[in-house]
């Protein structure tokens, strides 16, 4: 018994270990070590100091860090409204489409993503460029808004400069460019990550059953509002792995903000790798790392843990329900 | 049913979104003039298409030999890694289906976190282990990093092809008197190979068009396609090879995806 046993516990030993190894290894042991480091202090010549330290983390409250912090969360938190906006009507479309029509278009949703990543970055820098077209459009609707806006009443336009819909004053023309500006960053996230947001929203659409929709309108619900009282909660399950999958990516961003973003929009991955290769100050990086990877589990975590508990919530009402039926039906 | 007419303009107008760059990079492929990035002279005139690119590509001119040479070294890379991480993809996805127990919970939790870490926290990581163990940075701690990656997505798929598995065709295969071994290899393999073909296309995607995990883990002087491309300033006077290149690696991926489908759609009327 105790052979076969251990026969058993050496067969799976042997089928785990290969992936269980290369992930410890690879994965594991260096988050592990990128953690450690945030509590070293940086040597002059590159190095991490031996010793145990706080300076790391004190520093990270450098005027620098916080407001890039922020930075990447605000703009990350902007993507992933733009693409779950732009997805639901889309995936919605999809999903009314006829079904050979269907998985065609699902599949020009998804072609783009064959062209390599940072030719495509290029394509958009090039189209950004302040003599092409783009820019051109951008210029005209600036003029328009400032025309529109110096009709206004003084408070008026103070109140629209203070929502964000207007620019004080004459506008600034190094400003006025798309490119090296967070609108340009915000634009080709949108962009690179649209077809993660809108695949998994479509695949919870396609199991939708539009009757209830139909129901609805018989009801009296009109068309929007059909849409989301039925709709969107019907697709809820979509709609979170879009998030998942836009927010994410657009934390760790990195290649936009680089090529796209110049000096006015640096974020966190940015300033990684800075701090790594170019200033070679090792801690900092991490400590960075962290904060990032903080930023994306905390959600996720919290999710998770809510979600949970409202499951052990269903299935506690679900045990009483069946608990009353039970004793309804013995007393019956 | 009434149609949406806003939700279809919508989709149509998303589709012009995503495909305006792509038309572009194909149109860029021809434009003479590398610097300016433009069909037109400095006087206004149109100087017409030019093929001189594509020439460049398939000749191999000196001017294009390190963008080559990055491409197929991204190519090498990324089929290696195909390869290792379908191999050790599959055996975490059997050892997941198989076994439930505190050992494969953790197990499971070293596949799945990798999914959710943005890319750049993976290349930090793996080149602080390559600092701390002072390894030079080149082809081989590319591929390492590529696989690590890549293992999660097969293992992924896999699993999600191991969901629809009946047990009762392995038990068959015991009770006819095949090993281990041979059931795998001749029942289990077999059926699940959709499953790794789809985790290892995935795996390949992947790897060949990374940046973000590359840029870190490279070293001086070893570039493959992507970081190659992102290294080269907008007034590089090659620009427009770069996007040739890509139009030709877009036609491969469709003709390769047209294959496929062709190939499924005969083997499917040979079935029935």
């Amino acid at each position: 018994m105790d052979k076969i046993e251990r026969k058993k516990k050496f067969a799976e030993m042997v089928v785990s270990l290969p992936s269980f190894v290369w992930l410890a290894v690879f994965f594991a042991a260096p988050t592990l070590i990128v953690l450690s480091f945030t509590f070293h202090d940086h040597t002059a010549n590159g190095g991490v100091a031996a010793a145990w330290s706080l300076a790391t983390w004190r520093d990270l409250v450098n005027p620098d860090y916080p407001t890039i912090v922020w930075r990447t969360i605000r703009i990350s938190l902007e993507v992933t409204a733009w693409c779950i906006l732009l997805s639901l009507p889309c995936a919605y479309a999809i999903a009314r489409l006829p079904k050979n029509i269907r998985a065609m278009v699902a599949g020009l949703i998804m072609l783009p993503f064959w062209t390599s990543f940072v030719v495509r970055v290029f394509a958009w820098k090039t189209m950004l460029h302040p003599d092409g077209f783009l820019q051109r459009c951008y210029y005209i609707f600036l003029d328009i808004r400032t025309w529109l806006f110096d009709w206004l009443p003084g408070f008026l336009q103070s109140f629209l400069c203070w929502l964000g819909l207007a620019t004080p004053g004459a506008a600034d023309p190094a400003s006025a460019t798309i490119l090296d500006s967070e609108l340009a960053v915000v634009l080709v996230s949108v962009y690179t990550f649209l077809p993660f947001a809108i695949m998994p929203i479509y695949t919870a659409a396609e199991k939708f059953d539009f009757a209830l929709m139909e129901a609805a309108r018989d009801l009296g619900a009109k068309g929007f509002y059909a849409f989301r009282k039925i709709f969107i909660p019907g697709v809820r399950q979509g709609i979170v792995s879009a998030i998942l999958m836009v927010f994410i990516p657009a934390i760790g961003s990195y290649v936009i903000p680089q090529m796209l973003g110049g000096t006015n929009c640096v974020l966190i991955g940015n300033k990684i790798f800075m701090r790594a290769i170019q200033n070679r100050n090792i801690p900092h990086a991490s400590a960075l790392a962290t904060v990032m990877a903080l930023s994306v589990l905390v959600p996720i975590g919290a999710w998770v843990w809510w979600k949970s508990r409202q499951n052990a919530k269903d299935k506690k009402r679900l045990e009483e329900a069946t608990r009353e039926s039970i004793l309804m039906g013995g007393a019956s | 049913m009434k149609k949406s007419y806003f939700s279809l303009t919508i989709l149509v107008l998303v589709l012009l979104f995503l495909y305006i760059p792509i038309i572009l990079v194909v149109a860029y492929g021809f434009i003479p003039n590398g610097i300016s990035m433009q069909f037109t002279g400095a006087d206004g005139s149109f100087l017409g298409f030019t093929t001189k690119w594509y020439e460049q590509i398939f000749s191999g001119a000196p001017s294009v030999r390190k963008l080559l040479s990055s491409f197929w070294l991204s190519v090498e890379i990324a089929a290696l890694a195909t390869l290792a991480s379908c191999v050790l993809g599959t055996t975490s996805a059997l050892a997941l289906h198989k076994w439930k127990n505190r050992f494969q919970k953790i197990h499971y939790a070293l596949v799945y976190t990798p999914l959710i870490m943005p890319d750049i926290l993976i290349g930090i990581s793996l080149l602080m282990l390559f600092v701390a163990c002072n390894v030079a940075c080149g082809f081989w701690t590319i591929f390492i990093a590529h696989v690590t990656f890549c293992i999660s997505y097969v293992t992924m798929t896999v699993l999600a092809r191991l969901a629809d598995f009946d047990n009762a065709v392995t038990e068959a295969a015991y009770d006819l008197g095949a090993g281990p071994l041979y059931t795998f290899f001749k029942v289990e393999l077999p059926i699940l190979m959709p499953g790794i073909m789809a985790g290892g296309l995935l795996a390949f995607t992947l790897s060949i068009d990374d940046v973000v995990i590359t840029s870190f883990v490279n070293g001086a002087g070893t570039n493959t396609f992507p970081t190659y491309v992102s290294s080269m300033v907008k007034h590089s006077k090659n620009l427009p090879a770069v996007f040739a290149l890509s139009t030709l690696m877009l036609l491969g991926t469709c003709a390769l995806a047209a294959l496929i489908r062709v190939l499924t759609n005969l083997r499917m009327k040979k079935l029935s």
